[in-house]
C-alpha cells in the first residue's frame, strides 16, 4: 500500500494531463452548468472571507448604518491603525516563534523516528508504528485538560516551549504516518551501495535520506506550521500573562474593542493574509500531504 | 558536518553501555557490537519523538484518569479523594448530554450533508476546464483560515438580536424582512454550528474527493462510455464505488472532527454557549473544568469525552476500514 502511495502520485499527474481530450467530449453539455455550480461555490466559500476584508476598509459609522454595504469611500485607516499596532504585531512574532519551532522540531523528529520505523528490522516497531498511529484518534481537544495539568506540572505554563512541545507532540502521528511509505520506497540497492562504499546507517540518513526526501518533509512541515499557526486551544490554555498567538490575539481584540467593528474587521483580514499566502505558495504540498494521509 | 562525525557518533553511543572500554571495537567482536549499535541508533533516532509524543500525548490520558478521582484546582498535590463523584457527576448531569448531543448531531448531519454535496461537486469539477486550479484554490480558502478567525468573521456577520449583523440587513436590503432573526440565539444555534461547520470544510472534502478520482484509471470510465453509459451511470458504477476508500478515510476524519468541536464554538458563544444548547463535549469540558477551577472534574470530563472518541473510532475502525487495511494486507494496494 505505502509504496504505492508514493510511486502512484507522478503516474496520477500524467493521467490528469492526458485527461483532456477524453473530458472535452462531456465538457459540451456540461460546461455551463459545471461552471455555475463552480461561481457558485466560490461566491459561497469566499463571501464571508470578502466581507470581513472589505469591512475593514468601512468606518464604523458605514458599518452602522449598513452593516452589508461595500466600502463607500474607501478608508484604509483601520488597516493602517491596526497593521501598526503592537497588538498587532506581538502576537504576530509569537505566531512565527511558535510556528517556526513546532515545525522545525516535528520535521526533526518525524524524520527519524520515520526512519527507524520505516528501515530497521526490529521487535516493536509494529507496536510503536501503531502508538504513533493511534495518536490520530485522539485530538487535542480531547486531552486538553489533563494536557494543561502535565504542562503546568512540567513548569511550562506562560512559556514558548509549553505552547511548542506539545504541538510538535500532536504533529507527530500525521508526519510518521506520511514519511513512513516516503522513506521506505528510497530503494534498498542505494542503502547498500552506501554502506559498500563505508557509510553507515547513520551516515546513510544523513548524507542520502535527509536531501531524498526533501518533498516529503517539505508536505509534513507545511502542514505543521498551518496547524501551529491556526492553533486556538493551546495557547489559550498555556498562555495567560505571555504574549498570544494571532488566533488568540483576533479572539481577544474583538473582545476588548467589540465597539470599534472596523478595526476587529481589519484585524482579523490582517490574520489570514500569512496562512492565505503560506497556503498559495505551497497549495500543492497541502493538498498531497493530506491525499497521501489518507492513501497512505 | 564532515563525514566521519556522524559514525564516531554512533559508534561512541554503541560504546556507551561499555563503560570505559576503547571505542573502537576489535573485529572479533564486531557482531555484537553492530547489534549493540544498531539499538543504539533505534534508541537516539527514535527516542526525541516517543519523548515528547508519550509525554504530552498518551501521559496526560493517565494524569487525568487518575486525577478525575479527586477534587482538585489544578494546584498542588491531589488530596482531596473524591472516588467515581466527578464521574457521576459528568453522567447526571443533563448539560452533557445535551454537549454529547450536539456532537453527535453535527457527527450525523456532517456526514449526510457534506459527503453526497462533496462527491457531486467533485464530480462535477473532475474535469479538465479553465481556472480548475484557481477554483481549487479558493475553495480550500476557508479551510485555512484559524478557526477562531473565522468565529468571529461569522459573529459579525450573523450578529447579535434579530435586526443584527450583515446577514439581516443583507435580508432586509433584497425585502425579505421577514427571514430575518436572532441566528445566534437557541434554537437556531446548533444549526448555524453546522453550517459554519459545512461552510469551513466543505471545500477541504471536495478536494480530497478530487484527488481520489484523479488516482481511478481513466481506461474504466473510457470503456464504458464506449459502452453507452451515460455520464451519470459511468460515476455511479464506477467512479463511486473506486472512490471508496477516500471517502470511508474522509468520514473518519470527520467524525473525529465533529467529536473534538471546540474552537468554533468557543470563539462565536463564549460562555453563552450552553445557554443557548450549543455547547459540545469539549465546551462542557472547558467551561466546566478549567474555567471554574475545578480540574479534577474537567479531567474526569475529558476521560469520558475520551472513551466516547475511542469507542466510535474503534467502532468505525473495526467495521468500516477493516476491509481497506485488509486490501492492504493481502494485495499490497
Amino acid at each position: 500500500m505505502s509504496q504505492v502511495t508514493t510511486a502512484a502520485r507522478p503516474a496520477a499527474k500524467a493521467k490528469a494531463a492526458s485527461k483532456g481530450s477524453q473530458s472535452n467530449q462531456s465538457l459540451s453539455w456540461g460546461s455551463p452548468v459545471v461552471y455555475f455550480v463552480g461561481l457558485l461555490l466560490v461566491a459561497l466559500s469566499m463571501g464571508p472571507v470578502l466581507y470581513i476584508v472589505m469591512g475593514g476598509f468601512r468606518t464604523n459609522s458605514q458599518i452602522t448604518t449598513d452593516p452589508a454595504g461595500l466600502p463607500d469611500p474607501f478608508v484604509t485607516q483601520s488597516y493602517a491603525t491596526v497593521s501598526t499596532s503592537a497588538d498587532f504585531w506581538k502576537p504576530a512574532l509569537t505566531s512565527v516563534e511558535a510556528a517556526v519551532l513546532t515545525t522545525l522540531g516535528v520535521v526533526l523528529l518525524g524524520v527519524m523516528a520515520a526512519f527507524v520505523l520505516a528501515r530497521y528490522q526490529f521487535k516493536g516497531r509494529g507496536f510503536f508504528y501503531s502508538l504513533f498511529a493511534a495518536g490520530l484518534m485522539f485530538p487535542l481537544s480531547v486531552a486538553i485538560t489533563p494536557l494543561y495539568t502535565v504542562i503546568s506540572k512540567l513548569g511550562l505554563l506562560d512559556k514558548l516551549a509549553g505552547v511548542v512541545l506539545p504541538g510538535i507532540a500532536f504533529a507527530l502521528p500525521t508526519t510518521i504516518i506520511i514519511l513512513v511509505p516516503f522513506l521506505r520506497a528510497i530503494p534498498k540497492e542505494l542503502e547498500e551501495a552506501s554502506a559498500l562504499d563505508g557509510l553507515t546507517r547513520l551516515g546513510f540518513f544523513w548524507r542520502i535520506v535527509l536531501p531524498l526526501s526533501g518533498p516529503g518533509l517539505i508536505t509534513v512541515g507545511v502542514l505543521a506550521f498551518v496547524a501551529s499557526w491556526n492553533g486556538y486551544m493551546l495557547p489559550l490554555f498555556v498562555f495567560n500573562t505571555h504574549t498570544p498567538t494571532l488566533p488568540l490575539g483576533v479572539a481577544q481584540f474583538s473582545t476588548q474593542h467589540s465597539t470599534d467593528t472596523a478595526a476587529v474587521l481589519a484585524y482579523t483580514s490582517l490574520s489570514m493574509i500569512p496562512a492565505l499566502l503560506f497556503f498559495s505558495i505551497f497549495e500543492r504540498r497541502i493538498v498531497g500531504g493530506l491525499t497521501g494521509a489518507v492513501k497512505g | 558536518m564532515s563525514t566521519p562525525a556522524p559514525a564516531a557518533l554512533s559508534a561512541a553511543a554503541g560504546a556507551g553501555g561499555a563503560g570505559s572500554r576503547p571505542v573502537p571495537a576489535r573485529p572479533a567482536k564486531s557482531k555484537r557490537s553492530g547489534r549493540g549499535r544498531t539499538r543504539a541508533e533505534i534508541a537516539i533516532l527514535l527516542g526525541p519523538a516517543l519523548i515528547v509524543f508519550v509525554g504530552f500525548v498518551m501521559a496526560p490520558m493517565a494524569v487525568a484518569a487518575y486525577s478525575g478521582f479527586y477534587s482538585w484546582n489544578g494546584y498542588g498535590p491531589l488530596t482531596n479523594y473524591v472516588g467515581f463523584d466527578n464521574y457521576k457527576e459528568v453522567l447526571s448531569d443533563p448539560k452533557f448530554f445535551t454537549a454529547l448531543k450536539n456532537n453527535l448531531f453535527i457527527l450525523v448531519m456532517s456526514l449526510v450533508l457534506q459527503g453526497p454535496l462533496a462527491i457531486v461537486i467533485a464530480l462535477l469539477l473532475n474535469r479538465k476546464m479553465r481556472g480548475r486550479s484557481t477554483l481549487r484554490v479558493l475553495l480550500f480558502v476557508p479551510y485555512v483560515i484559524s478557526e477562531a478567525i473565522v468565529g468571529v468573521g461569522w459573529r459579525l456577520i450573523l450578529g447579535t438580536g434579530k435586526e443584527g449583523g450583515a446577514l439581516n440587513a443583507l435580508l432586509r436590503a433584497v425585502g425579505l424582512d421577514g427571514l430575518q432573526h436572532y441566528w445566534l440565539n437557541k434554537g437556531t444555534a446548533v444549526w448555524v454550528l453546522l453550517l459554519i461547520c459545512t461552510w469551513k470544510y466543505l471545500g477541504y472534502a471536495i478536494i480530497l474527493f478530487l484527488a481520489g478520482m484523479q488516482g481511478i484509471p481513466e481506461e474504466l470510465s473510457e470503456a464504458a462510455q464506449v459502452d453507452g453509459a451515460s455520464f451519470w451511470r459511468v460515476q455511479w458504477h464506477i467512479t463511486l464505488p473506486l472512490l471508496g476508500p477516500t471517502l470511508r478515510i474522509w468520514a473518519f476524519l470527520s467524525i473525529i472532527g465533529s467529536l473534538q468541536l471546540f474552537d468554533l464554538v468557543y470563539v462565536v458563544w463564549g460562555k453563552a454557549a450552553p445557554s443557548v444548547d450549543v455547547s459540545t463535549m469539549a465546551s462542557y469540558m472547558v467551561l466546566n473544568g478549567r474555567n471554574t477551577l475545578r480540574y479534577g472534574f474537567g479531567n474526569a470530563a475529558a476521560v469520558v469525552m475520551f472513551l466516547v472518541s475511542l469507542v466510535i473510532a474503534l467502532a468505525y475502525q473495526r467495521f468500516v476500514l477493516r476491509r481497506d487495511t485488509e486490501g492492504a494486507t493481502t494485495d499490497g494496494n
